[in-house]
This record gives structure tokens, C-alpha cells and sequence, in this order.
């Protein structure tokens, strides 16, 4: 309790943990509120807003109730967001760890990989990805973790290598420990926190590339993306633009929210430190 | 100089490394995608399957993967990216047709950002904790969370739907037959709308950046120095505040190419610029992935390239970098 309320000191927080419990309510009471398939057609087509009660942001291009896919969206942005951030995140500690404790040649090889992938560019690499293997929810989350661990991975072995020298880790040495037991078990967990740190910005980027990659026709055909809808609406811009501001307007949130609650964190987190 | 040069030297070889894991990568990626060139050729220009057989052999397709990532190493050595499926032409012309564009979409809205961006880093860290540099941090975080290709959208709906102050898309008029200085007004105003939406996204991260590191500074003893000289506020936030706090936004530019290439993909596609990033996405469209691959070689070493040239700069602005490399 104590640290939720350290979290929710500075009000740029609040608002970051309102957005982010709303968005999570969103997501949860989509299949509640609107059951059924969100792509079905519920009446007459390009509805404008605030019309008709049961369809209070109106219809798109084929009929479909917008709210409906908002809601939907929502579930789709954050599933993809939070497992590609997260397997970025397992990817590049591991590969950090790896490089750091290993050191010499496998440091050296697994560097130069770490460079290679931030060198191409992610959202290519991404678009190559998704398009050879065929879109899906997962190929989603595996193309967009691909071009986000390295930030975490250099992160962990930077930290990796200042703990490697710890006393402790030399103890577990003298015990005889496997050398990988004392990477993972030892090393890794006390090097996770500033790695953890970088969750927020990854999470960011995740949910901002998949909206990218649904907006060019990329996304999981069968799910509802606020990319795909935004995409969508582009086809009637001059006549109904309501239809790609809206969800644009909810992935501005969304990531916004991401951003506040994770700097909120952060500072939370630093002022624990500098007191202790 | 000899600074520069071996800093130069050690970035080179370090570019090969990447460079031929990117290759390998690719042709993995190649390898995993469904169909060969020959089927890509049979496509454009038709054949039957003892042309198929014969174009396999010659090609030498019906050898074992080592062989074939040989092959494929020595052709890009003589830069021959292969043949586009859905162009029917050679891919290495395909794509510096579209590369002039795209530099100057990437050049003027990385010019943007910069010098945009930086200058409100500036004037929001001149007083770190002032009600301006809350504003501004707030606002430069809600800018830094806009998808790029929906920002280009609204862009449209505003200046090029209700105001009709400019064009809605493309590069240049079509059949103006303009030339010279009237072509180039021309295209200017086309690149008017895509070069804002994809630079004041990244306006957002130099802003960051530069008070962030200007709220550094601030806490330094040569700020503190520069005050007891009774030097005037202006040109202490000036010539020692921000000073040392632009070098980082300097690294950030070559880091941030990568992503601005991946940016100017949605941005070409929504404004329809005939650039690398929107021929990348008819590459996906048409299913080219020999194209998407030879997009992403090319990018690779532009990325490469931007980089050091951003170290040359780096060296050049700071005179601690690579020293160490120089004496030794």
C-alpha cells in the first residue's frame, strides 16, 4: 500500500494508472459488453456519432459498430504490447547476461548480433517477418520482439559486468556452482531492475508498431486492430475522418498512459533509493 | 586527424561483422519465404517445367544451402540484389530510383527535429521545473505517444481536405511538365505534409533529450564557475549549459536513422511519396521478398553509413573521442 502510494505522488502518475486501469477495464469487459464477433455487421453503414443510442459512435465503412471494435482493439493493443515487451525483455536479459558473464568470444559474437539487429531497421525487419511467415497474433509478437531486445540486452550486460566482480558471485564460485546456475540464479536477478526500467518505453514502442503494421494490412486478419480500423476509415478520410481519429485518438492514450505510469514508476522507484 | 581515422578504421571493421550477419539473416529469411527466383521469373515472363529445371540449374538453385549463401554473397559483392517479381526488372535499379526520395523526405525531416526540437529542449531547460518546461515535457511526451501514420492522416484532413492548402499526396504534380526552380517549389510543397509528420515525432525525442541533459548541466561546477564570472544568464544557457548538452543528440541522430527509415515507411505509404519505404510496402503487397530484402541490405548500410558519418562528427566536436584509440 505503501508503495502505491510512493507511485501516486506526482499527478502526471495519477493520470498514467487512470488511463492504464481504464484501458484494462476496456479490454476485460469487451467480450461482456459487446459478445459476439465485433467484425459482424450491426446496422446500416457509416453512421455518423451520436445518432442512435445502441450505436453511440456509429458505424464504419461496412456497418460495423465502432464501439464494439474500440473495445476489441483495446484487448488486441495490449495482448500485443505486453507479450512483445515481454519477450523482448527475457530475449535481451538473457543475451545480456549471456555476453556479460560469458565475456571473451561469446561477449564478442553475441555483441556483434546485438548490433546487426539495431542496425537494420526494426519496423522492416518487422514488415519482412510478418510478411514471409503470414500474419497471426503470435508472428506479430515474435517480428516486433525482434526488433526491441537489444535495448534491454545492452542494458543487462552493462549491468552484468559490474556484478560479475561482486563477492558474492566469487562465493558462489568457491562453492563450485555451474557456471550458468550463477548467470541465471545469481546474476541475472540483481541485474533485472534498471532492465526492468526500460519495460515502459518497450511497451510503448510494442503497441505503436503493431498499429503500424495493422495500418498497412499486417495485423491478425481475424482480430479487430485500431491500426486495421484506422486503416479502414482512411478509405472514407474526406467524407467520414471520424472514423481513423477515433481509434488514433485511443492509441495516443494508451501509449501516453504507458509513458506516465512508467515514468511514474521510475521516479518512485529512484526516491526509495535516494532515501535508503 | 589520426583520431578520426582510427576511430574510422575500427568502426569499419565492425560494420563488416554486422553487415554480413544482416546478409546471412536475410538469406535465411529468403530461404524460410515460399518460392525461388525461378519462380519469380516464370512468373514475370512464363515457361514450362523443363524451362523451370534448366533455369534451377543454371542458377544454380538445385545445390546444397552452403553453396547457395556463397552465391549469394558473391552476387551482392557485385551489388546484384536479383530480380523484383512484381517490377520484372532488376531490384538494384528498382531501389535507387526511389532512394533520392527518400533521403530527402528522411534529410528534411530529421533537420526538422533537430533543430526544432532542440532549440524547445533549450528554451524548456533554461529553467528546469518552470510551468514552460512542465508544459513543454507534458507536451512533448503527448507528441512522442502519435502513431506517425495517423498524424500524417490528420494532417491531410486539416491542411489538404478542409483548408486545401496543399497537395493531399505524391511528390509532384502530375504532367506539369514543370522544370527548375518551379519543380523544385513544386515538390516542396508535396513534401510539406509527410516531412511534418514524420519529424515532430522525433521533435518530441530531441526536445527530451536535450532538457534532459541541460537539467544535468545545470548541477555541474563549470555551470557554477561561469555564474561566479558573473556571466550573463543568456550565455551561460547557452555556451555552457546547452553546449554540453547537445553532444548526446548528436549520437542520437545515427541511432535514430534506423528508426526513421522504418518511420518513412508508413509515412511514404500514407502520402503515397514514391519512396524506399512505400516500395517496401508493394514489395509486401506483391509478396516480392527479394525486393523487401534488397530494401532492407540497402537500408542497412544507409544506417551504417549515417552512423559514421555521425561519428566522424562526434570526433570532430569532441576532442576525448578516440584519443585512446590514436595513442595506443
Amino acid at each position: 500500500m505503501n508503495r502505491l502510494r510512493r507511485f501516486l505522488q506526482t499527478p502526471e502518475a495519477i493520470a498514467g494508472a487512470i488511463i492504464l486501469a481504464l484501458l484494462i477495464v476496456m479490454a476485460l469487459a469487451a467480450p461482456l459488453l459487446f459478445p459476439g464477433d465485433p467484425q459482424a455487421i450491426a446496422g446500416p453503414a457509416l453512421l455518423p456519432p451520436f445518432q442512435d443510442l445502441s450505436l453511440p459512435l456509429g458505424t464504419d465503412r461496412l456497418g460495423r459498430d465502432v464501439l464494439a471494435e474500440l473495445f476489441h482493439g483495446a484487448r488486441t493493443s495490449l495482448a500485443v504490447g505486453l507479450a512483445a515487451a515481454a519477450a523482448a525483455l527475457l530475449i535481451g536479459s538473457v543475451v545480456g547476461t549471456l555476453a556479460g558473464f560469458a565475456g571473451g568470444l561469446v561477449d564478442d559474437v553475441l555483441m556483434r548480433i546485438t548490433d546487426a539487429f539495431q542496425t537494420v531497421p526494426g519496423f522492416l525487419l518487422a514488415l519482412a517477418f510478418v510478411s514471409i511467415v503470414g500474419p497471426s497474433l503470435g508472428v506479430v509478437v515474435a517480428a516486433i520482439a525482434l526488433g526491441a531486445w537489444t535495448g534491454p540486452a545492452r542494458v543487462a550486460r552493462a549491468e552484468v559486468l559490474s556484478i560479475r566482480e561482486r563477492d558474492y558471485v566469487a562465493g558462489a564460485r568457491v562453492i563450485g556452482m555451474h557456471p550458468l546456475e550463477i548467470a541465471f540464479r545469481e546474476v541475472l536477478p540483481n541485474a533485472l531492475p534498471p532492465v526492468l526500467a526500460l519495460s515502459s518505453v518497450i511497451v510503448a514502442a510494442a503497441i505503436l508498431t503493431e498499429a503500424a503494421l495493422s495500418f498497412l494490412g499486417l495485423g491478425d486478419p481475424n482480430r479487430v486492430t485500431w491500426g486495421g480500423m484506422i486503416a479502414e476509415g482512411r478509405t472514407v478520410l474526406r467524407t467520414a475522418p471520424f472514423l481513423s481519429v477515433v481509434p488514433g485518438i485511443a492509441l495516443v492514450l494508451t501509449v501516453l498512459g504507458v509513458y506516465l505510469a512508467g515514468e511514474g514508476v521510475v521516479e518512485s522507484t529512484a526516491v526509495r533509493r535516494s532515501l535508503s | 586527424m589520426t583520431r578520426a581515422l582510427a576511430l574510422l578504421h575500427r568502426r569499419l571493421v565492425g560494420s563488416v561483422f554486422v553487415l554480413l550477419i544482416v546478409v546471412i539473416g536475410s538469406f535465411l529469411l529468403l530461404e524460410a519465404a515460399p518460392g525461388d527466383a525461378v519462380d519469380a521469373y516464370i512468373v514475370s515472363t512464363g515457361g514450362d517445367a523443363g524451362m523451370i529445371e534448366l533455369l534451377r540449374h543454371r542458377w544454380g538453385l538445385d545445390q546444397s544451402e552452403l553453396t547457395r549463401l556463397a552465391n549469394y554473397l558473391w552476387a551482392l559483392l557485385h551489388l546484384d540484389l536479383g530480380q523484383s517479381v512484381t517490377f520484372s526488372r532488376p531490384i538494384r535499379e528498382i531501389i535507387f530510383e526511389r532512394l533520392p526520395t527518400t533521403l530527402i523526405l528522411m534529410g528534411s525531416a530529421t533537420a526538422l527535429s533537430f533543430c526544432l526540437g532542440s532549440a524547445l529542449g533549450i528554451y524548456a531547460g533554461a529553467r528546469p521545473g518552470s510551468f514552460r518546461d512542465r508544459l513543454l515535457s507534458i507536451g512533448s511526451l503527448a507528441l512522442y505517444a502519435v502513431p506517425g501514420f495517423w498524424l500524417g492522416l490528420v494532417l491531410i484532413v486539416v491542411f489538404a481536405v478542409d483548408l486545401r492548402w496543399l497537395p493531399i499526396g505524391g511528390i509532384e504534380t502530375i504532367a506539369s511538365a514543370k522544370t527548375g526552380l518551379a519543380r523544385a517549389h513544386d515538390i516542396a510543397t508535396h513534401l510539406v505534409l509527410p516531412v511534418s509528420a514524420l519529424g515532430f515525432i522525433y521533435l518530441a525525442l530531441y526536445l527530451r533529450m536535450m532538457r534532459a541533459g541541460m537539467a544535468e548541466a545545470w548541477r555541474q561546477d563549470f555551470v557554477l564557475a561561469a555564474r561566479a564570472r558573473g556571466l550573463s544568464r543568456r550565455r551561460i544557457v547557452l555556451a555552457h549549459v546547452a553546449r554540453n548538452a547537445l553532444l548526446p543528440l548528436v549520437t542520437m541522430l545515427g541511432l535514430q536513422s534506423a528508426q526513421m527509415l522504418g518511420g518513412s515507411v508508413v509515412i511514404e505509404s500514407v502520402f503515397a511519396v514514391p519512396g524506399l519505404g512505400r516500395l517496401a510496402q508493394e514489395a509486401v503487397a506483391g509478396r516480392d521478398t527479394p525486393l523487401l530484402l534488397g530494401i532492407i541490405l540497402v537500408s542497412t548500410v544507409l544506417v551504417i553509413i549515417i552512423n559514421l558519418l555521425v561519428d566522424l562528427a562526434y570526433a570532430v566536436l569532441d576532442p576525448r573521442v578516440g584519443a585512446s584509440e590514436a595513442s595506443a
